[in-house]
């Protein structure tokens, strides 16, 4: 652009502190007007608290914020929005009690008085028009009746939306975690043509190929710090991997050779969705990682849940082994938020825990330690509540219940859903050693590199399975063209 | 083009629940009408102009206090303390209010306010509000005893004006019903502030981000439920005439009944004040009319009406229960 750019935000040596823990230690970075920042970092790098900095949710405990050149003494949430700040937060935040336009009104003091509900109805359908044409979402729908991926395109487009107070930068935790490739693409060119109109964005995202694509400069954040600053342009997908520390970790899955050799062991499961018409359905062995792909929301995760309650199912699906669940949406399917890690694991093996009628503490925490150390969950102690980990942790915390109980088939229901790369590493080498030793795996994921890691990838349609492709076949492009092959 | 294909099943998905939801705003008036039917079935003659107005003399009150309590269930919180509230107000009413009207009306403005500091306090230390209200259910019945030691005093005249009031066609309790029905209906549903004190039932951190004040919000709704526990208790001591400190005391459960009868729920900001007024309306009619005419003993009437508590919100569970 040729226009002389200045920034909007600028922060000088922002440190937050939480107890001893140093949550963000001395940050410096300033965003231009027109340009789309992405950041990225592990878990615990200090991106949430960079961000709640932003938006006024969290004071900094020393540094200064500047906005347009301006020292604010007294931020805070009110003030960050009259300056034109909004936040996308990462968990959803809108009330599932009340309808879309109701939810829009939250975020707008001055949408009140008569005739309020039409103005808001009205904003927040001309902005979800705007960014995912043909979403079908009506501003009177109650929120808890949505799925969550319309939820995240409501709370994206609210984010947009622009009455009394300016909207000069928006931050995105993750805003495409729940999104398919369809709208996530819908967002983020969105967000090309919000930025070329001379406002900014920050976009956090554990998918490196959106920040690679979409970010005009690309900040990295290890242990509360800035580690580095630089045009997209000179990051690649390893330079990125190797600043962000992600540890020396194989890029890629095993070869090809390795997974020809394996030979298919007994069948462990057979399923076929109620709604398929032909005689299609999905097989999985011992011994192999199989892949649920397609749009999200197509069917997969009922799938899942059929096989997990097979007997519920009837004649449609065949289990001949003990089953496991890894739930995806780990708030409300996952933990147990008042209890500790240990016993969150311990939960789907009670019946090896138990010495006579009661469980025995001490098998409890000789488990929890063993899987503390076998899947590196970074606590001091597994007998503090689930909640005191990471979300990376606490996901790492499910698999470790569901890969310590004695279940031969593993369901995975896309849950690496707003996981930091390191820990998705950790897990994928956990997950092939784990087939190897002779468990199935039936990985449901909405991120096509995962299927990389797959046997054999089902691509799913509607609710049915349209195409069933094996490890060799396995490309982006392939299961985007089953995915869609009745709108071509 | 690629909408084609996701649209049927997505939108088929939202319009089940929106049917289920439906279904379940719905139930109060289902249930309502059936206990109307049944009297209708066991004793026609109580379907009248005066049949209604006998029946439901002590709707009112139910419904005002059902309301209040409807309030403080938007947020998440429960109110224990609202049947011995009603019968301070009662109790109030019955003397300063008749004696020294300007005092009297300090006094019920001033509880009100303590109402609305309770919701701060409730909000700022963090506290359970079925611990807070459960002591104060004791200070308000200490104060009522205090204020009128043994059943007696009397209702102001004009009290008993405005409640011995007949409408034309319609019998007032009827009448009285579907005014404060509408009132908060569009007061909590429909305006735009409405929506926040809803929200902070919802997802108050949401609303925090947002720049609303919760502190603010809870102060409201305590304040709201306050209020209508004034409106309740001085509605009761016009209907019955005179003041007693126990007057109220079975209305605190009744109140949270009515609630969930009303399609409300514990958590969640889900409340409905057409449902709870209904509610309330259903279980006047069944508390003692129905069973009287069914000529169940008076004895069994209250465990009678646990009966049938138990069968609607069971029915409820069961639509809810659909709705996933």
């Amino acid at each position: 652009m040729s226009v002389p750019r200045s920034n909007i935000v600028r922060l000088d040596g922002v440190e937050k502190h939480f107890g001893a823990v140093r949550a963000l230690d001395g940050v410096d970075f300033q965003v231009d007007t027109g340009e789309c920042i992405g950041l990225v970092g592990h878990n615990g790098a200090g991106k949430s608290t960079l961000m709640n900095t932003l938006a006024g949710t969290l004071a900094p405990s020393r540094g200064r914020i500047a906005i347009r050149g301006t020292v604010e003494e007294n931020y805070s949430v009110i003030r960050a929005q009259r300056l034109g700040i909004r936040c996308v937060f990462q968990e959803l935040s809108l009330c599932p009690n009340l309808s879309v336009a109701e939810n829009t009104r939250v975020n707008h003091a001055s949408l009140k008085g008569f005739g309020w509900r039409r103005r808001s109805a009205a904003l927040i359908s001309a902005k979800l028009d705007e960014i995912f044409p043909g979403h079908g979402i009506d501003p009177s729908d109650v929120v808890s009746d949505l799925s969550i991926g319309k939820r995240q395109m409501v709370e994206v487009a609210r984010a947009f939306t622009v009455t009394e107070a300016p909207l000069d930068l928006v931050i995105l935790d993750e805003p495409t975690s729940s999104l398919d490739a369809h709208t996530a693409g819908q967002l983020l060119a969105f967000v090309r043509r919000f930025v070329e109109t001379g406002k900014s964005c920050i976009l956090i995202s554990h998918l490196l190929g959106e920040i690679l694509d979409n970010a005009d400069r690309i900040v990295v954040m290890r242990d509360g710090k800035v580690v580095a600053i630089d045009n997209a342009s000179s990051f690649d997908r390893t330079r990125l991997v190797t600043t962000m520390g992600g540890g020396n970790h194989a890029e890629k899955p095993a070869t090809r050779a390795e997974t020809i050799a394996k030979q298919a062991g007994p069948q462990r499961v057979r399923a076929r969705s109620g709604r398929q018409t032909d005689s299609t359905e999905l097989v999985a062995h011992e011994g192999e990682i199989i892949g649920l792909a397609g749009l999200a929301g197509h069917g997969q995760t009922e799938l899942l849940l059929s096989i997990f309650d097979a007997r519920a199912a009837g004649r449609n699906v065949e289990v001949t082994a003990p089953v496991a669940l890894v739930a995806g949406d780990r708030q409300t399917d996952g933990i147990f938020a008042q209890w500790s890690i240990g016993k969150n694991i311990g939960i789907r093996s009670l019946t090896r825990l138990r010495n006579g009628l009661l469980i025995s503490p001490r098998k409890e925490n000789e488990m929890a330690e063993a899987w503390k150390k076998k899947i590196g969950i970074r606590t001091p102690d597994m007998n503090n509540n689930i909640l005191s980990l990471s979300g990376g942790n606490q996901q790492k915390a499910l698999f470790a219940r569901a890969l310590g109980s004695d279940a031969r088939i593993i369901l995975m229901d896309d849950p690496m859903r707003g996981v930091d790369i390191g820990t998705k590493l950790e897990v994928y080498d956990l997950i092939r050693d784990e087939a190897k030793a002779g468990r199935t795996f039936l990985w449901y994921t909405t991120e096509t590199d995962e299927l990389e890691h797959c046997d054999r990838v089902y691509v799913f349609r509607s609710g049915v399975i349209v195409a069933s492709l094996n490890r060799g076949e396995v490309t982006e492009e392939k299961v985007i063209q089953s995915s869609f092959s009745e709108a071509s | 083009m690629t909408d084609a294909v996701v649209e049927p099943s997505s939108s088929r998905a939202a319009n089940s629940a929106a049917r289920a939801r439906m279904l379940r705003a719905m139930l109060p008036a289902l249930s309502f009408a059936l206990v109307v039917i049944a009297i209708a079935w066991l004793n026609p003659r109580a379907i009248s102009y005066f049949g209604f107005s006998l029946m439901l003399n002590l709707a009112i009150p139910i419904a005002l206090a059902t309301i209040a309590q409807m309030f403080v269930i938007a947020s998440n919180e429960l109110d224990l303390s609202i049947g011995t509230f009603v019968g301070f107000v009662g109790c109030v009413t019955a003397t300063w209010l008749r004696d020294a009207p300007l005092v009297g009306a300090l006094i019920l403005l001033g509880s009100i306010g303590v109402y609305a500091l309770l919701g701060a306090l409730i909000h700022l230390r963090n506290l359970p509000s079925i611990v807070v209200t459960l002591g104060m259910s004791f200070v308000w019945q200490g104060l009522a005893i205090l204020t009128l030691p043994t059943p007696g005093g009397k209702a102001p005249d004009w009290l008993s004006a405005i409640v011995g009031f007949k409408p034309p066609f319609i019998p007032f309790p009827i009448l009285a019903a579907i005014v404060i029905a509408l009132i908060v209906h569009f007061g909590l549903m429909r305006t735009s502030y409405g929506a926040i004190l809803r929200g902070s039932g919802g997802n108050p951190v949401a609303l925090g981000r947002a720049g609303w004040s919760i502190l603010r919000v809870k102060m409201t709704l305590f304040a709201l439920a306050g209020l209508f526990g004034v409106l309740s208790g001085m509605t009761l001591v016009g209907i019955t005439t005179a003041g007693d400190a126990n007057i109220g005391n079975g209305y605190t459960l009744l109140a949270i009944a009515g609630v969930i009868l009303g399609g409300g729920e514990f958590v969640g900001g889900r409340v409905s004040p057409i449902g709870a007024v209904l509610g309330a309306l259903t279980l006047a009619l069944a508390a003692s009319p129905l069973l009287t005419f069914m000529k169940i003993p008076p004895d069994w009437q209250v465990a009678a009406n646990g009966v049938i508590l138990i069968v609607v919100l069971a029915a409820r569970v069961l639509i809810s229960r659909r709705e996933r």
